[in-house]
């Protein structure tokens, strides 16, 4: 037997999208209000007709489900603008639909984003009882003015009273606080963020903040009028202080800005920095999916009302669906997976991009203690992760 | 041919924006020269890039028919010359062309030093001058005070002067009166053997090589074998032509005409300005005095910003070469800036020109690096070199010393400005000469190192002055000063296209404003990076470009990762189109913009 004889003496390397996972995004595009720092898709709407968007959602999960049926699911995130605004009952009968599409593994990670205000705590439960097992709660900042000067709805006091509800009714919470904000200093921000940590369960994301482009700090920055940020040195330092805390208290950095217990990680986001498939259902929900092969990147129309028109009209919200040409795909395993502690698998990167990465680029960064090779993985030093986009910059020219 | 009492030759000079231009234009215009629905704006100047800066480059010509009021018509030419000191030669030669001059100065401004310049050059030449107002239109014109001026300053008598305004035409038909009749006429034995001067000579695309003429003695003539003294060269004549001021076909020129010919003539290299033209056969005994080849002071060495257009500049700069006899260039390679050409120029305004043409006419990013001028470089084994390129400067050991060119500086100024101008000439290493008063107006005078004004004297008499400061200068000759060669290093490395010569007692000052600058051009790396300044091996200043700290993207999901993607790439080109140094990234614009001295 030919076939069986070559299969024995080759070993069969998985399709580079089963080493990181398959995993579905929802996303949905509404909040309460929008924050100035923020260039999320995300919507202020009077009224949101929510049966609507679950027959959305749902003929969205069958259309995709009937190319990938077959495949174990790994994760599911509800992410946006802020899900916790999703009625209980629509994020179930989503879930059911789910359930009913893909096999799903048997640990699977089902997380919610929630904003930490009393309206969405009162959901928890609900949320709970529909399978949501992880959430995830939008802290930000650990004082009543700074969380104003975020453009922030919710007080401190709220926020860790959502938090003890969310740590009694789901196995595994994380919170979101965003640093180097204005006027803040490096002394401030160590305490903080030692002040998180006891609150802290398993999981922490902890994100500089960065000026966007059309947003209302973008705006404001942009005149000149967005005073006291830290400079580069100091937001450096943060970094820095931020990583000895974090380590010191045993949740340490998996990737750029999420910190966790070992085990603890967010699977779903482990996906698209591990390079594996995902598909996005709702309004500007990008996907990467392998079929035989060939990877392919799907989007979505951005604006709510346009996507829900086209699933209605269409029967399918996938506006663009692009092959991701090899060179693409190297470029993309290696710009996400830097990000992460563990590094990337040369072999990998070999295998897709078809050549290694340049040895004089590997030394020159390895000489400056930026990044460490082995003949397996490469990876970026502490040292290094502040500096990933100069490092990638210069891997990657 | 036209009996040469019913000619006038006559050249316009005038300070910059003085209304040489308009004048010409309405002279032109008022004898009906051009058709009324051909006529435009600044008619003579014809490259784009003289309408567009408001300068002369090449000299041009036009021929007037005038019926006076004599009743005869006479015939004039108008020789438009260049304003600039970079084009001083053209200009005496083309003043050789004619007999006389109109001095046209602004009423509202008065006597001002390319006023000067320009007007001694039409003495030294034996011109009759006639003073003409402009702008008299204008409600802050002082017709009374600036003839004193020019009687005072310039030692010629303004009572005659004429009032006018170029832009209404008031006045302009006493202008032509008193060109005929003020003006002499030119003079010339028709039967002499043929004398005429190489006026200009410009390339046609049409045409190949158009030269610019003036008979002084004998007849030229359709068909004639030519040839030039001074190149030996002898050509048929395709093409005889008057300029009115297009072409115009003319069977013969006699002494005191001025005329363009055509003769298959490949290069404007191959003619040279002020050499005299002949018959082959029946040859002048004499040759016209003067001829002197136009030599560059101004060196520069210009390379693509792409490296991948290093041919088409080639091309373009030959090409450019074949309409400009007086540019130089060979080629150059530089460490940091990979292939280029050194190139010679008459002065920074004509190396500002060629430049310009090249990047637009060419469409072709350039690299500038510094002007420098020409050094002497004595060897001590009593051997000269010239020096015109910084980079090349020998090992100090072998040099015995060094002399630079030297240039004799006038500037008119306000005297509230006056202070700020004998500061900036004072630290510039000049040598004041003269200072005196010019209604109002103070006129000072200094002997200054051509190497301290082709940085950016003229922008910081400018900013100084606020724009009321006039400026001229001519060389003068060489000495020998403490000059030494200064080189940049980034990250220990010599960046030769940043190496400079300079005053031994400058050299601190300018190398602190050169790390100090660098360090803001150059982007931040993951390593910080040394600049220094130094000379041989003793460093003079330093700055430390810190290592570069942050430069992450905090969060970057699925959603994330096209654009994140694109951003990368971006940033990748942008990588590209820098210089790699050793191991730093120097962008383009720190070339340029560290050679700019705004302190
Ligand atoms: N008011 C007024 N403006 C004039 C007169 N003559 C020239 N100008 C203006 O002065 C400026 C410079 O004139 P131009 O002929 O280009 O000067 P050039 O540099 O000597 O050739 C232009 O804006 C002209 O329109 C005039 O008689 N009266
Ligand atoms: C989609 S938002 C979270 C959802 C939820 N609506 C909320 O705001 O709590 C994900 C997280 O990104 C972070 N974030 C958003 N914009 C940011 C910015 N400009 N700079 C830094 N972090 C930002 C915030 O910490 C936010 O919690
Ligand atoms: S930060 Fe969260 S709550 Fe604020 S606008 Fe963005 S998505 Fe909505
Ligand atoms: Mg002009």
């Amino acid at each position: 037997m030919p076939t069986l004889s070559a299969n024995l003496s080759t070993p069969v390397s998985p399709e580079p999208w089963q080493e990181g996972g398959f995993g579905l995004y929802i996303h949905w595009p509404f909040c309460q209000s929008k924050c100035p720092y923020c260039d999320f898709n995300s919507h202020v709407a009077e009224r949101i007709d929510q049966t609507r968007w679950r027959d959305a959602y749902i003929s969205e999960i069958r259309r995709a489900g009937a190319e990938t049926s077959g495949r174990v699911l790994g994760t599911v995130f509800f992410g946006g603008g802020t899900p916790s605004l999703m009625q209980p009952d629509v994020v179930a009968s989503v879930l059911e639909a789910i359930f009913d599409t893909w096999t799903p593994a048997n640990d699977i990670e089902i997380t919610l984003e929630a904003n930490p205000g009393s309206v969405e705590a009162a959901r928890f439960r609900g949320f709970r009882e529909a399978g949501v097992n992880r959430v995830s709660l939008g802290v930000q900042a650990l004082n009543d003015p700074d969380l104003r000067a975020l453009g922030r709805l919710h007080s401190v006091a709220e926020a860790r009273a959502a938090l003890d509800i969310a740590r009694a009714t789901f196995e595994r919470v994380s919170f979101d606080l965003i640093y180097a904000r204005q006027n803040q200093t490096l002394s401030g921000w160590q305490a903080e963020l030692t002040e998180a940590l006891s609150m802290a369960a398993d999981h922490l994301s902890l994100y500089q903040l960065t000026i966007e482009p059309g947003t209302a700090f973008g705006a404001r920055h942009d005149r000149g009028l967005l005073r006291g940020l830290p400079d580069d040195d100091v937001a450096a330092d943060m970094y820095f202080a931020t990583q000895d805390i974090c380590d010191a208290a045993g949740l340490s950095a998996y990737e750029t800005s999420n910190h966790a217990r070992p085990g603890a990680e967010s699977r779903h986001n482990l996906i698209y920095w591990r390079g594996g498939d995902y598909i996005g259902i709702g309004p500007g929900a990008h996907g990467r999916m392998t079929f035989s092969g060939t990877r392919y990147a799907t989007d979505t129309p951005l604006a709510p009302g346009a996507w829900l028109d086209r699933v209605a009209r269409t029967g399918s919200g996938e506006a663009n669906r692009d092959v991701v040409p090899p060179n693409e795909q190297a470029l993309e395993y290696a710009m996400m997976g830097l990000r992460l502690s563990e590094g990337i698998d040369r072999d990998r990167y070999r295998r897709i991009a078809g050549q290694d990465i340049s040895d004089t680029a590997l030394a020159r960064l390895a000489e400056l203690d930026l990044i460490e090779t082995s003949d397996a993985t490469l990876r970026v030093t502490r040292k290094g992760r502040p500096l990933l986009n100069a490092i990638l910059r210069e891997l990657l020219a | 041919m036209t009996d040469p009492r019913y000619i006038r030759n006559f050249s316009i000079v005038a300070h910059i924006d003085h209304g040489k231009s308009t004048l010409a234009d309405r002279l032109i215009q008022l004898t009906g020269t051009v058709a009324e629905r051909d006529m435009r704006d600044q008619i003579l100047d014809a490259m784009d890039l003289e309408r567009e800066r408001g300068i002369t480059i090449k000299a041009n010509s036009v021929r007037i028919d005038y019926p006076a009021k004599d009743g005869h018509t006479y015939v004039l030419n108008l020789i438009d010359t260049p304003g600039h000191v970079d084009f001083s030669y053209e200009v005496s030669r083309s003043m050789q062309a004619v007999e006389g001059s109109l001095l046209v100065v602004d009423a509202t401004q008065g006597v001002e030093a390319q006023t000067l310049a320009n007007v001694y050059q039409a003495i030294d030449a034996d011109h009759e001058i006639v003073p003409v107002l402009n702008k008299i239109d204008l409600p802050a014109a002082e017709p009374e005070r600036v003839k004193e001026q020019i009687e005072d300053v310039i030692g010629i008598d303004a009572s005659d002067a004429i009032e006018i305004s170029a832009k209404t035409g008031l006045g302009i038909p006493d202008v032509l009166e008193a060109i005929v009749h003020r003006l002499p006429a030119p003079e010339g034995d028709r039967d002499a053997p043929l004398k005429a001067m190489l006026v200009d000579s410009w390339y046609d695309p049409y045409l190949g090589v158009v030269v610019l003429i003036r008979v002084m003695e004998g007849v030229i003539r359709k068909g004639d074998q030519i040839k030039m003294l001074k190149t030996g060269a002898a050509y048929k004549l395709d093409r005889l032509a008057v300029l009115k001021p297009s072409m115009t076909n003319i069977a013969e020129l006699g002494p005191g005409e001025i005329g363009v010919f055509t003769a298959s003539i490949k290069q404007v290299r191959d003619t040279r300005v002020g050499d005299t033209i002949t018959h082959v056969k029946k040859p002048c005994a004499k040759a016209l005095p003067g001829f002197k080849p136009s030599v560059p002071v101004v060196f520069c060495g210009l390379f693509p910003v792409d490296a991948a257009d290093f041919e088409d500049l080639r091309t373009a700069i030959e090409k450019l070469a074949l309409n400009d006899a007086s540019f130089t260039y060979e080629m150059e390679t530089s460490a940091a800036l990979g292939f280029g050409f050194r190139c010679g120029f008459l002065g920074l305004l004509h190396l500002e020109v060629v430049r310009d043409r090249l990047e637009r006419e060419y469409d072709i990013d350039l690299i500038t690096t510094a002007p420098s001028v020409v050094y002497h470089v004595h060897m001590k084994d009593g051997t000269m070199d010239e020096l015109h390129n910084p980079a090349d400067m020998p090992d100090l050991t072998d040099v015995s010393h060094v002399e630079e060119p030297r240039i004799k500086a006038t500037i008119l100024v306000p005297d509230e400005f006056l202070g700020d101008v004998l500061k900036l000439c004072q630290d510039r290493r000049g040598i004041q000469e003269d200072l005196t008063y010019v209604g109002g107006r103070a006129m000072v005078v200094y002997d200054l190192p051509l190497n301290e004004v082709v940085f950016d004297f003229y922008d910081r008499l400018k900013s100084v002055t606020k724009g009321y400061a006039s400026f001229d200068y001519h060389l003068t000759g060489y000495r020998q000063d403490n000059l030494v060669k200064m080189q940049i290093l980034v990250n220990e490395e010599p960046v030769d296209a940043l190496a400079m010569m300079v005053h031994r007692d400058r050299a601190e000052m300018r190398g602190r404003a050169m790390v100090e600058k660098l360090k803001d051009l150059i982007p931040r790396h993951m390593f910080k990076i040394p600049i220094q300044a130094a000379i041989g091996g003793k460093v003079i200043a330093r700055e430390t470009l810190a290592a570069l700290r942050k430069d992450v993207t905090a969060k970057c999901y699925g959603g994330d990762a096209t654009r994140k993607k694109k951003l990368l790439e971006k940033q990748k080109a942008g990588k590209k189109k820098m210089r790699q140094f050793g191991k730093v990234d120097i962008p383009q614009e720190a070339f340029i913009n560290a050679l700019k001295m705004d302190s």
